[in-house]
């Protein structure tokens, strides 16, 4: 298999090799061994659930250097929507857009602009193709992933369309090696990203071959250096480009409203997520139309390398909405085929046994009879994030039962008490007990008066 | 001989927190043992609705699946009302449910039908004040 790249890495030094990432991963995808967290590359969907439930802080998302912007004549950014809701609200959307001019950026294009133009590109899709319903938004690619290696048969349900990302991506490079007569080499195309998992549909994208984004900045690095500048005072350009819809998309529930039907669904949240689906899988939500999916709580304004929590910045997101609201913006679509993907995506079936059918059903039944002697306390003692995990495990030979410290005591006591046995037993020349041929123990007899 | 799997749960009667839960470890399995999506979602969406009518409908019941190197089988066995008119029962949106049940979204009256349309092979046998067991094959 070919290596997969992914975004969400361990730092070996702050990992004290603790249970908390190896529970609340929605694939389980990590192991603890030899004290440290270690993540099974093609299982990671960079939900970036380990992000946040580590107190050490020993998980982190692999982002571009800011130095990077150097390689390039002409840098353009494009902020996430959740970007906006960052900052304090006496800074307008176009002093935030002007001060990512000032620290060294030559032009920004709103991702809340390419938003707009996928909500277009997917009312006309609605319109003019029989999809399979739900459609399930493309937008995460936490959750695309997730459907890859989780929810295969809810491949064909999602939506076939380029990212708001990967849509300013192509405008804003097309435009500029137009005006500014510019070769594409020499333009640099960088996402500010609320998320780890955004990083890594740059690096290994799906459903196209090359990303037209040249390198993904963390949120928090970008905001320091905006914030610097802010706070010494903006000009009065006016840089906004995108209306209320697309700024929306920062919260669950944004792309959907900005559809316009009724019959749609958001979820937020991964373990979330997680039940919506399975109720899709079961044919339970024919009757919705569209499943915006999300897989931080609060949508994008939740993501892991975002600087506010996700309440605070919901606040101050809604008033670049409301201030958006009084502007009518026109909106140019290009072509829609050109926003489709040019690739399928593959079903990554990392949860199958083994290849071969009859040798899978082997494994299945090796993998009940050892978890039937599991405790089923789902410690997490044994580096696997329960017993079920470990009994897999074992099956794909990368544990042994002994890893669990149930079963391990019990085989100590079980040992104890033979070499209890054992020294008990003397060798009959050496046995004072013995009297008599009869095999008659003097020392039970006497407990046995005693008693 | 070749190998099988087989799995058995209980299904609990009107206990709709539990409801589900047997389809999705079967589920769980049938990817396991890297059976096609479409097997699985074909299952997934047949067994799940024999699920939850053993629970609201019968007062629960048992569920079997047997996977073989050609099929998933799925039986669902309950010894509730029984169903007395099955070929008005295989009509779309013909229901029983009481009101209560509706209120919760179930028992539009697509679930027979819709079993139908994913199983490859659906069988019924019910008898009034009996029970009703339902067979469910998807071919691999």
């Amino acid at each position: 298999m070919k290596k997969y790249f992914h975004s969400v890495t361990l730092d070996e030094e702050k990992c004290r090799g603790c249970t908390n990432c190896i529970k609340k991963c929605p694939t389980e995808a990590i192991r603890v061994r030899k004290s440290k967290a270690r993540i099974i590359e093609e299982r990671c969907i960079d939900c970036g659930e380990c992000l946040r439930v580590c107190p050490y802080h020993a998980k982190k998302a692999i982002t571009d250097d800011f130095a990077k912007l150097n390689a390039y004549k002409y840098k353009i950014a494009l902020p996430a929507p959740s970007f906006y809701g960052q900052f304090k609200t006496d800074y307008s959307r176009s002093d935030i857009l002007a001060a990512l001019l000032q620290i060294g950026f030559d032009e920004v294009y709103e991702v809340a602009r390419g938003a707009e133009i996928v909500t277009e590109a997917t009312k006309k899709l609605f319109q003019r193709e029989k999809l399979k319903k739900p459609v399930i938004s493309s937008a995460c690619p936490a959750v695309v992933r997730l459907i890859q290696v989780r929810f295969p048969s809810l491949i064909d349900n999602l939506l076939k369309l380029e990212s708001p990302m990967e849509v300013a991506a192509a405008i804003s490079r097309k435009k500029a090696a137009e005006t500014q007569n510019l070769a594409d080499s020499d333009i640099g195309v960088f996402f500010i990203s609320p998320c780890a998992a955004k990083v890594t549909s740059v690096k290994a994208p799906y459903g196209k071959v090359k990303s037209h984004v040249d390198g993904v900045l963390s949120m928090q690095d970008v905001y320091l250096k905006v914030v610097a500048v802010l706070e010494k005072g903006m000009g009065a350009e006016t840089l906004e480009q995108a209306g209320y819809a697309g700024i929306r998309w920062a919260s669950s529930g944004g792309e959907g409203l900005a559809l316009g039907t009724e019959q749609f669904l958001a979820v937020d949240g991964i373990q979330n997520v997680l039940t919506i689906l399975e109720e899709i899988e079961n044919g339970q939500l024919e009757d919705v139309e569209f499943v915006e999916a999300l897989a931080c709580y609060g949508g994008c304004l939740g993501g892991p390398l975002t600087v506010q929590n996700a309440f605070v910045a919901k606040t101050r997101l809604k008033k670049h909405i409301d201030k958006a609201k009084n502007k009518d913006i026109a909106i140019t679509i290009p072509r829609h085929d050109e926003l489709m993907w040019t690739l399928d995506i593959e079903h990554r079936p990392v949860m199958k046994l083994d290849d071969d059918l009859d040798k899978a059903m082997k494994k299945l039944e090796a993998l009940e009879e050892i978890y039937e002697k599991l405790p089923g306390l789902d410690c997490g003692s044994c580096g696997a994030p329960s017993c079920r995990a470990l009994a897999e495990d074992i099956v794909r030979e990368i544990a042994n039962e002994t890893d669990c410290i149930f079963l391990l005591r019990e085989k100590v006591r079980a040992l104890a008490m033979e070499m209890m046995e054992l020294e008990a037993k003397m060798p009959p020349v050496l046995d004072k007990g013995q009297t008599n041929g009869k095999g008659e123990n003097r020392a039970r007899r006497e407990g046995n008066d005693g008693g | 001989m070749s190998k099988s799997i087989q799995l058995h749960f209980e299904l609990p009667g009107n206990d709709l927190a539990l409801a589900g839960e047997a389809s999705s470890k079967v589920k769980k399995t049938l990817n396991q043992l890297g059976l096609k999506p479409a097997v699985v979602k074909k299952t997934a969406v047949a067994m799940y609705e024999a699920e939850i009518n053993a629970i609201i409908h019968a007062g629960g019941g048992t569920l079997a699946a047997t996977i073989d190197q050609e099929k998933v089988v799925v039986v669902v066995r309950d010894q509730g009302p029984g169903i007395a008119d099955l070929e008005l029962a295989m009509q779309e949106g013909y229901s029983t449910a009481p009101e209560k049940i509706r209120e919760m979204g179930f028992g539009a009256g697509m679930g027979l039908p819709n079993m139908k349309r994913h199983a490859d092979l659906l069988e019924i046998e019910s008898a009034v004040g009996q029970g009703t067991v339902v067979t469910i094959i998807v071919y691999l």
